[in-house]
């Protein structure tokens, strides 16, 4: 089921997340459908172009303000700032705890006009994966002004896709700086994404403006630096990473796991020891319109009881295909073909399928060994003897 | 034995043979009630409760038998199940006794061929008490060869209802030992048989029997060491004979190869050192027989020479090949021998070495009621047995004798072995029955003829009471035939030799009328110890019906318990099992104490990871640290498992006392003898095993504790335990990574779910927590009301 999107937009908190929430089915992996929540519907103006690009990708909006009393997100009773703060907490991101806190950096801040109180960020610290980012690279940096974050870094879910400088630091801009600030340097994260255990992607960015319609549009020059750029990179940015988190890319999926023993077809409900045997599955990739073969050259097939007995890569074809071969060990017991698969930015694969590994039937050992010769031989010759010895006995007079 | 009697009544032809054949028929239906009794006594189980297969390894032999009438011989012989032990399955083919399955299997396909459309289920209800009128019968012809007819039906009849017997045999009771005892006795009648007759066609019998017996019950290593033992004993009471050269080493031959034919023992039979005795033995029989055909062959002087020469040589040769041995079992860890053999020898091993055979409670050693309980006034007309074994001491008594000797001994390491000397104190004790009535019914007979007619005393012998007489003629012509039988080597042919013996019977049951006036006691006496002795029968009669009705018939699976309002029925395994089967997916593997897996694989269909065929402790180790672990550790290794659901077996509802609680401990122990990291003082306070407000940190928090006491405060408010009879310490808590699924009716099988791990990792929730402190802790007042919501 297809749930709907929820697109945040918060304007008081400053703070912008996107959630998708969903399951891969039908054609594509995700609904087209996005509730975009707003404190103001201004906002829907100020970033027209960001929606406008949603909407060309064919996603189909929805504006709602944030105490719309229709939606059940009201039941918790929080400021709508509390809500995000939490939602944010439940996803493994913290927010600074002063909401009046923003990120100020001394050094790479964006250069204007007027000498401000350098928070407007020009980050230029993303994260190196082109499945998040897109494959071209952002080359002016982007621009920011909002909320900082931290995530833990234990947490396997969440990525910082933006990360602030060295020399940032989350402090409020208006008061006087009393203590250390809690969170400094580049731990602070401007922007981030987390993918939860079942796939679905989270975007988390402490500033709204980062995608408004001006800071899509103007230039940028790094304070510092005598590169000027005449359009910040904002706009590649948010459309590159808004195509992640809509699943337009970085989805796989695995379908039609086979696998049956070397020269056979069938798919046999058991194996027996020292068996050779195939394994193919099809990986695909969602491009946003379509399913795509995956290519790679690092998927790698368990053959697992408890442990890897088999580890391998599997070879592809570039039609998506992906097999190995392989003998069954030694070993009899309740295997498992095992695909783990997680890469950066790429949904995990993990398949897991049963099958038993039984020993030999009493029929399947060599009849006659080889080596065992001289003791048949004997045995039959001692019972030739004997033979002999008896009739002798029993008829010699 | 037939021809001793009829010598008997020689000198009254007619009337004698009349008699004869009367008492045979006599016989024959005596022994047919025998069997109707011992058939109808193990009923009440299925009377009381209904046709079920009782507690759990027969729930195992069950589905074994299933899968036999299923898929055929070759399936069941080649049967990877990989329903158990998961993920490492098990080869049923290679692991199990099949004897049982297998005669369970014919008798259904039997049956069918024939038309009766009995289920399988059925046939296994009431294999054990066919069986067991089987193995009366062939109590009957074992104390036949030893001490005559009368001893033969006294101890069949005892048999027929030892309470010790019927507590493994009642129906439902579908266990190896149901049909191994049988075999027991049976084989113990074949190789007497074969001792007393010296005929090689019950030596081949003997090494058939015997194979039944090893493709039934891990017991038979009773036989092949209580057999050598016997020999051995003749041996050295001079008492080689070619007989007993036939009886033995046909049986050792035969039966090795044939043992080695069963796929669970296999090597084994030539292999471990349970069955070394057999070969030494067999060694030294053969040098005892080279021996006494030398001295046939060399007069007395040179033998003596001879003698000295081949000692020394033979010494020596016994020397080496006993250092061999030696060196070869010392190589291996165990000395060659099994843990539970192991066990047998040193009582305190299993205690000290081998926790998951100790945690068995039908492996500790008996306590003095249960030898009351099991074989009752059994106990008492042993001894009287033994002396009468010994009034004359012929082979077939002295393996009596020696039987039951090793079996007191066994039976005194593990009460499961009771079922052991079962067969071995009937026997003596219809020995001992029949002697008593015996002489008492002579003295009577002898006593009243003398009052009633003082006519020739000569008619109180020729025994109108034809059984008795002929018992003391035969046992005097065995004794006889024995002494003529040492004679026996010099005789070059054992053919002729055998002839001669008969002849040597005839002539010897004609004559000995003088020695049979025997002692004669007061006429007032016998009728009372008569009475007296029918008394003490009558007594064990009624006990052993008691014992049959009441403590031995429950199937365990059901429990049953009176109260005011009249009985109650506790149907909670099979409530649990049948939830499992409908409610969870068919590869769902569930894990629990070892006790339940062979119910959760037979009743569920559910994969299990370990079951009552404890082969591998590791993996059982692991299971009990999972439980002994605190929770999230516990997820971890029954993730690693794929196991979908843990089951729990809790009685502090309803007062049952054999639950996982009790248990716990084992797992303890047993989890700590592979994992170090779980250690047995960490559970107990100042030694003692509680789980009251006293009880140890660790203790409250391993997955055993909250499991089993999960919700328990509900129930009364309180969380009082009726087993161990005080309330529990830890009464509010809250799982995290498992969820309650089900409960059944009586709180006695519990079954949790394990979460899966959680979508999203969470931050650090800083502020956030503050703030809604208010909240929350509005949440918590909530709570102490109704905390499970």
């Amino acid at each position: 089921m297809a749930a709907p999107r929820v697109l945040l937009l918060l304007a008081a908190a400053a703070l912008l997340a996107v959630s998708s929430v969903g399951d891969a089915s039908g054609e594509g992996p995700r609904g087209r459908k996005l509730l975009v929540l707003v404190d103001d519907l201004a906002v829907r103006s100020s970033h027209s172009a960001f929606f406008g690009s949603l909407q060309a990708r064919g996603l189909d909006l929805e504006f709602r303000l944030a105490d719309d009393p229709k939606l059940s997100l009201h039941r918790y009773d929080h400021s709508a700032s509390d809500l995000i703060r939490g939602i944010a907490t439940e996803c493994g991101v913290d927010f600074d705890e002063d909401p009046e806190a923003m990120v100020i950096d001394h050094i790479n801040y964006a250069s204007s006009e007027v000498e401000g109180d350098h928070t407007l960020i020009a980050g230029d610290d993303l994260i190196q994966s082109d499945v998040i980012l897109g494959s071209k690279k952002i080359e002016a940096p982007v621009l920011f002004r909002g909320i900082g974050h931290a995530a833990n870094p234990s947490n396997s879910l969440v990525l910082k896709v933006l990360s602030a400088s060295p020399s940032a630091y989350s402090a409020n801009p208006e008061a006087k700086l009393a203590s250390v600030p809690s969170l400094t340097g580049s731990a602070i994260s401007l922007v981030s994404v987390m993918q939860a255990r079942n796939n679905a992607r989270v975007l988390i960015s402490g500033s709204l403006d980062l995608f408004s319609n001006r800071f899509l549009k103007s230039g940028v020059q790094k304070a510092g630096s005598k590169m000027s750029h005449d359009k910040a990179g904002n706009e590649q940015f948010v459309t590159e990473t808004s195509k992640w988190v809509f699943h337009e890319r970085g989805h796989l999926k695995a379908v039609n796991v086979k696998h049956h023993k070397v020269g056979e077809t069938n798919e046999p409900s058991m194996y027996r020891i020292n068996d050779d045997l195939e394994y193919s599955v099809e990986i695909y990739e969602w491009s946003g319109t379509s399913w795509k073969p995956y290519v790679a050259d690092d998927v790698q097939i368990q053959f697992f009881m408890m442990s890897p007995y088999v580890l391998k890569n599997m070879s592809t074809d570039k039609t998506a295909v992906y097999s190995a071969s392989f003998k069954v060990p030694d070993v009899y017991g309740v295997f498992q073909f095992k695909v783990e698969y997680q890469r950066l930015g790429y949904t995990g694969l993990s398949l897991a399928k049963q099958i038993p590994v039984r020993p030999y039937r009493h029929d399947e050992y060599e009849r006659f060994i080889t080596s065992a010769f001289p003791y048949y031989a004997a045995s039959f010759s001692t019972m030739g003897a004997f033979f002999i010895f008896s009739v002798a006995y029993l008829y010699h007079k | 034995m037939a021809e001793p009697v009829a010598n008997a009544a020689a000198p009254a032809p007619a009337p004698g043979r009349l008699r004869n054949a009367f008492g045979g028929v006599l016989c024959a239906f005596t022994l047919i009630l025998i069997g109707v009794l011992a058939f109808s006594i193990r009923l009440f189980s299925v009377i009381k409760y209904e046709s079920v297969i009782h507690e759990f390894d027969p729930y195992f032999n069950f589905r074994v038998t299933q899968f036999l009438s299923k898929n055929g011989i070759y399936e069941f012989w080649n049967w990877f199940d990989d329903r158990t032990w998961y993920p490492l399955g098990r080869v049923i083919g290679g692991t199990v006794y099949p004897g049982l399955t297998l005669t369970a299997g014919s008798i259904w396909w039997f049956v069918n061929a024939l038309n009766i459309p009995l289920s399988v289920e059925t046939v296994c209800v009431f294999t054990a008490p066919i069986f067991s009128a089987i193995a009366s019968w062939a109590t009957y012809l074992l104390t036949k060869e030893a001490k005559g007819t009368g001893a033969g039906l006294m101890a069949a009849a005892i048999l027929a209802m030892v309470p010790s017997y019927i507590s493994r045999s009642v129906a439902g009771s579908y266990d190896n030992e149901a049909v191994a005892i049988f075999a027991l006795v049976f084989t113990f009648y074949l190789y007497v048989k074969t001792l007393n007759t010296g005929s090689l066609f019950y030596a081949t019998l003997n090494a058939l029997s015997y194979f039944y017996m090893v493709c039934s019950w891990g017991g038979y290593t009773f036989i092949i060491n209580l057999i050598p033992m016997h020999v051995l004993l003749c041996i050295v009471t001079g008492r080689y004979s070619s007989r007993l050269y036939i009886a033995y080493a046909p049986l050792v031959i035969l039966g090795t190869l044939l043992a080695a034919l069963v796929p669970v023992v296999g090597f084994n039979a030539v292999l471990t050192s349970e069955h070394f005795a057999s070969f030494l033995v067999f060694i030294i029989l053969h040098v005892v027989a080279f021996v006494y055909y030398i001295k046939g062959l060399l007069t007395p002087r040179l033998f003596k020479m001879a003698m000295t020469l081949v000692i020394t040589v033979g010494l020596a040769v016994c020397f080496a090949v006993v250092a061999i041995l030696v060196a070869l079992v010392a190589s291996s860890p165990t000395k060659g021998w099994s843990g539970r053999s192991l066990s047998l020898l040193d009582p305190t091993y299993a205690s000290k070495y081998i926790p998951i055979i100790a945690s068995v409670s039908e492996h500790q050693p008996p306590t003095w009621p249960s030898y009351f309980m099991d074989i009752n006034v059994l106990a008492f007309l042993v001894p009287a047995g033994i002396i009468s074994c010994f009034l004359p001491l012929s082979d077939a008594s002295s393996f009596m004798v020696l039987y039951l000797v090793t079996a007191v001994y066994f039976s005194g390491v593990m009460v499961r072995l009771m079922l052991v000397l079962a067969p071995a104190a009937c026997i003596l004790s219809g020995i001992a029955l029949s002697s008593a009535f015996d002489v008492l019914t002579r003295s009577m007979k002898f006593q009243l003829s003398k009052l009633f007619d003082d006519g020739p005393a000569i008619s109180g012998n020729g025994s109108p009471n034809g059984s008795s007489a002929s018992t003391v003629n035969t046992s005097s012509s065995k004794n006889e035939k024995t002494e003529k039988s040492e004679a026996a080597p010099k005789e070059k042919q054992s053919k002729k030799n055998r002839r001669k013996d008969k002849e040597v019977t005839e002539s010897v049951s004609v004559k000995p009328k003088k020695e049979k006036r025997l002692s004669v006691l007061p006429l007032e006496a016998s009728i009372v110890s008569t009475l007296l002795l029918i008394a003490l029968g009558g007594f064990y009669v009624v006990h052993c019906v008691w014992a049959a009705a009441e403590a031995y018939s429950a199937p365990s699976i059901v429990l049953t318990s009176r109260s005011r309002e009249g009985l109650h029925v506790f149907d909670d395994f099979r409530e649990a099992y049948a939830w499992l089967s409908h409610n969870t997916d068919v590869d769902d593997k569930v894990a629990s104490w070892w006790d339940y897996g062979y119910q959760t694989t037979a009743m569920a269909n559910r994969t299990v990871i370990v079951d009552n065929n404890t082969w591998n402790n590791t993996h059982i180790a692991t299971v009990g640290t999972a439980m002994s672990s605190p929770e999230k550790a516990a997820w971890e290794i029954f993730d690693s498992l794929d196991v979908k659901y843990v089951l729990v077996v809790f009685g502090g509802l309803v007062g049952y006392p054999s639950d996982d609680i009790n248990k716990f401990l084992w797992m303890v122990r047993i989890g700590g003898g592979e994992f170090p990291h779980i250690k047995e003082p960490d559970y107990l306070r100042d030694g003692q095993y509680r789980v009251d407000a006293q009880a140890t940190p660790t203790m409250l928090n391993c997955l055993m504790y909250k499991l089993c006491y999960y919700r328990f405060v509900e129930t009364d408010g309180k969380g009082f335990d009726r087993v161990r009879g005080y309330e529990i310490g830890k009464k509010h808590f809250k799982l995290t990574h498992f969820e309650e699924v089900f409960t059944t009716h009586h709180w006695m099988v519990r079954i949790y779910k394990l979460k899966p791990q959680k979508n999203r990792i969470r931050g650090k929730l800083k502020k956030l927590k503050s703030q809604s402190s208010k909240t929350s802790s509005t949440l918590a007042a909530g709570r102490k009301k109704n905390p499970w919501q």
